[in-house]
This record gives C-alpha cells, structure tokens and sequence, in this order.
C-alpha cells in the first residue's frame, strides 16, 4: 500500500523523513530565529540580555530534567544541586588547574554526571514517588557537603567561593553582552544532543522504560543500565548549566542558593512547558522567566490606575496573576494528546508548579 | 536443526501465588515451524505459562528450554529477547507516548548496535544504522497494512489497531519463537478475520514460530497444528485439533464453564 501523507511533504528518503528541520518554512524560522537571537547583544538593553542569559543556561539544566522525568519517567528533586556540583567543578579546574572554560564546562559536565550516577543508584529499587524521596537526599546532601568538606578549597561555612572571568583567545567575557554567546553556543550544543537522544536508539529505550517498564524488559531494554544512563546524562547537563552560571555570577555556593526550592521550580518550569518535549524546556523556562516580569508590570501598572487598592495589589497581584496564567498553561498542557503524568507523579508536579506561584510572593 | 527437535519445552514447570496454584506439573513442547495453540477456561493458567515462557514469572519449579540449550527460568529478563522469542500481551503493553513508528523502531534495540554516544552524536554511524533498521520496520508497517497510522501515538489509537501496533512490534523483534496472548479478544469479525490472515502470513512467509493463545475454538481447530489444554493450572489434554475436539476431558471442563 503507498504510503499516505500529507500534502506538500514529499520525503525522498529516510533521512529527509528523520530530519528535525524539514520544510522550508521551518527553516526560514530557525533563520530569522537564529539572526534575531544571534544579534539580540547589539539592540537590546543590558536587562534583556542578562534576562536571556540565564533563560539561556536554565533551560539547560531543564533539558536535563527532561531527559531523566520527561523521557524516562524518574522523578528527582536534586537538580540544583547538581548545578552546585557543575559550578564548584568549573570553578576548581579553572582556578587550581587553569583549564581553559570550554574544556572546564566539560569536566564539570563529567564529574556531576558521575556524582549523579551514585544518586541514580535506587532506582533500581523504587520508582515514583519514593525516587523522589531518594534524589531529595542529593538535594540535601550535596549542599552540606559543599559547606563542610574542603573548607579551604570550596570556602566552608561562608558558602561561597570567586569564580574567575572566562578567558577565551585573549577576549575577556566579564561583559554580559559577551558572556551571552558562551551561553548560546552550549544551549545550541545541548540541545542538538538532546534532539539526537530523542530520536534514535538511546531515546526510544528511555522512553519505553517510562512508558511500559515490564514490556522494555521483554524487548531487551536493560532498565537498570538506562535508568542510569538517564541520570548519567540529567546531571551532565545540569553541571554544564551550574558551571555557566557560576562563571556568569562570579561565584559559586550555598550563599547563592542551589536550595530545594530552585530543584522545584526547575521541576515546575518542565511540568509548565512540557514533560517529554523538546520544545518543553524552551517554553517552561521562558513563561516562567518573562511571567514574572510581566506581573510586575502589570501589577504596577493596575494599581496606578486604582490607587485605592495600591498596596493591596502590589501585594497580591503577582502570585494570583502567576497561579492564573500557569493554571492556563497546565490545562492546555493536559489537553494535549502525548504521555500523560504518571498516577504517582501527578502529585509531585503539581507540588511543583505551586512552589513555582509561590515563589512570586 | 531436526524437524522434530523442540525449539520451546516446557518440563514439570509450577508456579503458585502464595496459596494459589496457578500451574502445577505443566510440559509440552513446541516444534519449529508450527502453530501450537494453548486453551483452556478463564484462570487456567495460559497468561501464566506465557509469563513464565518471557521471563515475567519465575516458576518455584520446572524449566523451560529454548532451542534446546538456554534454561529460560534462569535467563535475565532483559536477555531473553536477543535469544530470539517475543510476545504480545493479553491486555496491550505498548508504548503509550509513543507513534506507530517509533514502538516498532523501538522493539530494533536488540539488534541495533550505536552506543550511547553515537546515538547523541547520531550523524554517521547511528543515522545509517536508523535508515537500515527503518527499512526493516517500513516493510513490517506495510504488511501489517498500518501505514496511515505511521506517526500517529499509539495511546490514542482505536483497541483493534492498537493489538496490530503491538503484533508489529513483536515482528519487528524478528523472533524465531512468537507468543501471541489473545491476539483477537475484543475484536469484531472483520478486524479477527484480518488478524487471523496476518497470523498465517506470518508463520507460512517468515516461517514464525508461534504459540497461540485463543478463546475462539473455531479459529483454533482451523489454524492450529497442536493444542495444549489447560484446566486449573494442569494440562488436561495435549494433540492435533480432531483429538482434542473428541477428547472427553476437554468437554467437561468447557461444559463446567457453561454451567
Ligand atoms: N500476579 C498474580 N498474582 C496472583 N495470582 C495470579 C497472578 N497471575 C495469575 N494469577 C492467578 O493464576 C491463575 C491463572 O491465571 P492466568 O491469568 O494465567 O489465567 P488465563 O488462563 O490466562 O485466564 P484468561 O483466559 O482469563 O486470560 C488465576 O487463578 C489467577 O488469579
Ligand atoms: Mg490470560
């Protein structure tokens, strides 16, 4: 029988078929997407880029969280911890080792997906919702250490240690402007891996495991093996995310929180975007970032033209605004045909996306 | 391999659930190259058998040995698909999330060889391999006369195709030894006649072994070469359709059901 498709989509091979980017309009968009993004350091204001900057290693750390909750099924709580890892690993090599940044991103990438690999250990035992209870040890663990352990090297209990500006062929990134593309260029490295996982072997053996763990087992899936190279790769990103954002702040540790609360909202950003998807973390992290900026205005903006109700509306607006329109996002995120939450994680993301309203008070 | 070498024997196998005997003492044997059919009444114990076959279920006693050599109560879970048997389920175990395509690409894992790395790389090495196996998957999609559902997630499909997504999955292991758990339960006449005829392509144009469970007893003496017949967890009767549709054990324990 000959295949039907739709009209105009006229693969001639299996590549083409394969291909992410396939029609000219999608290429025209990634085009003018790239040039917007590319050139947005030259037109836009000091806020915008810093604004885009942190959007930009967030999203990174998000992927992570998606290949291991989006794809595989495997609830954790520790993302940010792992970013202190990441930003304490490219802050020791480039200090004590004089690695150059590129190389010192890929360590620290290495070395939390090792660290990551330990806390992925349980689930070989428990899924769910006890999954969730194990990571939240490394959420809890990781951040003592770093207050405890080596006080010489990771700057004990004042919880923080510098982070040197990256140098790169004599150019010295400290302007933000700057920094910007160092951010661009790993989100572009990253999520051409993240696309790659998606669609071959390593993807579709994660996916099954989220899917249907028993029928994976009986198609030769290894659930152990995968299940670890699900946390393996989690916490890769989110140490290459940690490591841009402690070069980005100058600094890393406690001080600058890496706390529960931020494992939560980057959990919530990939609930409000989209588990599975690799548009996913593009989208959760933008709304959340720019929501936050728009109840500002708005709620400024409202309570000039009711000065009445002024302080009540500063107050309030933010977190009802943001509960309203992530409320918005989640139905349409439901109604939506894909994977749905598993039974045991519906609680967890729900739990999030509040932590991520909460947040706005 | 002999004709008359068993490629599946099944030898003293029990398993119980806490009191509850799901199957006590049960052999048989199945010979490559044929259709053996396994029945019995609601609960007998046809579901279990073909748990314990795919490595689901652990009988406290007996073995299993597949093509003669590999004791499948003692061979990981996870292993027992590259030996070469695959099955289907009784109540669809597909992967909900994802389309047509990639549940079928998805059962290519055991014969797929890029490693981590080259799957996150993919172009080179992995893409060639993607296209390679996406052809045999495209031919499996087009016998299965599936096409128009290629990139449809398999989750929101209709039950009928959903049982022929997973055949095709299960096909697309390239088994030698095939377990199909009431491929036609649930089916209307047309979407069974249009199963039966892909069984039977199945087993005379790729040379599949299969075993068969089925409540249909019709389509059962039509197809099948052997029958096995289960009762409370026992075989009661084991032979060609036209002795097992005599034998006088057989229609007790299908005229206790009735009653
Ligand atoms: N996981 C389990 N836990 C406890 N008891 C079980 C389990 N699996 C099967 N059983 C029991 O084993 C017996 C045989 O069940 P099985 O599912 O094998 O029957 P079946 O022949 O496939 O029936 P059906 O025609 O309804 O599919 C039943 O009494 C059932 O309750
Ligand atoms: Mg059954």
């Amino acid at each position: 029988m000959a295949a039907l498709r739709p009209a105009g989509d006229f693969d001639r091979s299996y590549e083409q078929d394969m291909a992410v980017v396939r029609r000219p309009w999608q290429w025209a968009g990634l085009v003018v997407g790239l040039l917007v993004v590319l050139s947005a350091p030259l037109w836009g204001s000091a806020y915008l880029v810093g604004t885009a900057n942190t959007i930009f290693y967030t999203i990174i750390a998000v992927q992570g969280l998606n290949v291991l909750t989006g794809y595989t099924g495997q609830i954790s709580l520790g993302q940010a911890a792992f970013m202190l890892v990441g930003g304490y690993t490219s802050a020791l090599v480039t200090t004590h080792l004089g690695l150059p940044f590129p190389l010192a991103v890929l360590v620290a990438g290495l070395a939390t997906g090792l660290v990551g690999l330990l806390f992925g250990l349980p689930s070989l035992r428990v899924k769910g919702f006890y999954l969730a209870m194990a990571t939240l040890a490394a959420q809890f663990i990781i951040p003592w250490l770093s207050r405890h352990a080596f006080p010489d090297l990771l700057g004990g209990t004042s919880g923080r240690i510098d982070v040197p500006v990256p140098v790169l062929l004599g150019v010295s990134f400290s302007e933000q402007r700057l920094y910007y593309y160092l951010s661009l260029a790993a989100l572009i490295v990253t999520t051409l891996l993240v696309l790659n996982i998606s669609r071959s072997r390593l993807g579709r053996a994660l996916v099954s495991i989220r899917d249907n763990d028993l029928a994976a087992e009986l198609l030769g899936v290894n659930l152990f093996q995968y299940k670890l190279r699900a946390f393996f790769l989690a916490s890769f990103l989110a140490g290459v995310a940690g490591a841009l954002k402690a070069h980005s702040q100058r600094g890393v540790g406690t001080e600058f929180g890496y706390g529960l609360e931020e494992s939560i909202i980057l959990l919530g950003m990939l609930v409000i975007g989209g588990l599975g998807t690799n548009l996913g973390p593009f989208l959760g992290v933008t709304a959340v970032v720019l929501l936050q900026d728009l109840a500002r205005v708005t709620g400024q903006f409202l309570s000039e033209l009711f000065p009445a109700i002024q302080s009540r509306l500063l107050n309030s607006f933010r977190p009802i605004f943001f509960g309203l329109v992530l409320m918005i996002f989640l139905i349409f995120r439901v109604a939506r045909p894909g994977p749905p939450l598993a039974d045991d994680q519906g609680g967890v993301a729900v739990a999030a996306v509040c932590a991520v309203i909460r947040n706005q008070e | 391999m002999d004709r008359n070498a068993a490629i599946l024997s099944v030898e003293d196998v029990s398993l119980h659930f806490g009191a509850n005997a799901a199957l006590s003492g049960v052999s048989f044997d199945v010979r490559p190259g044929e259709i053996r059919a396994i029945i019995g009444p609601n609960g007998a114990g046809k579901t279990s058998i073909l748990n314990c076959i795919s490595g689901f279920y652990r009988p406290q006693q007996g073995r299993i040995l597949f093509k003669g050599q590999h004791d499948l109560t003692q061979t990981p879970t996870d292993s027992i698909a590259a030996l070469g048997l695959a099955r289907t389920f009784q109540n669809i175990a597909l992967y909900t999330g994802l389309s047509t395509l990639d549940n079928l690409m998805a059962a290519r894992h055991i014969h797929m060889k890029q490693n981590m790395l080259q799957s996150m790389l993919y172009w080179g090495a992995a893409q060639r391999e993607e296209v390679r196996h996406r052809q045999v998957v495209e031919e499996i999609i087009d016998f299965l006369e599936i096409a128009h559902i290629r990139k449809a997630v398999v989750g929101a499909l209709p039950y009928g195709l959903r049982k022929r997504v997973e055949l095709g999955r299960a096909l697309a292991m390239q088994p030698d030894l095939l377990l199909l758990d009431e491929p036609m339960a649930g089916m209307n006449l047309e979407e069974k006649e249009d199963m039966a005829r892909f069984i039977l392509d199945i087993y005379e144009r790729r040379g599949v072994t299969i075993v068969l469970i089925e409540h249909d007893m019709g389509l059962v003496m039509d197809i099948s070469d052997r029958v096995v017949v289960l009762d409370f967890g026992r075989v009661i009767a084991d032979g060609p359709p036209d002795a097992i549709k005599q034998d006088e054990k057989v229609i007790q324990a299908y005229l206790g059901e009735a009653n």
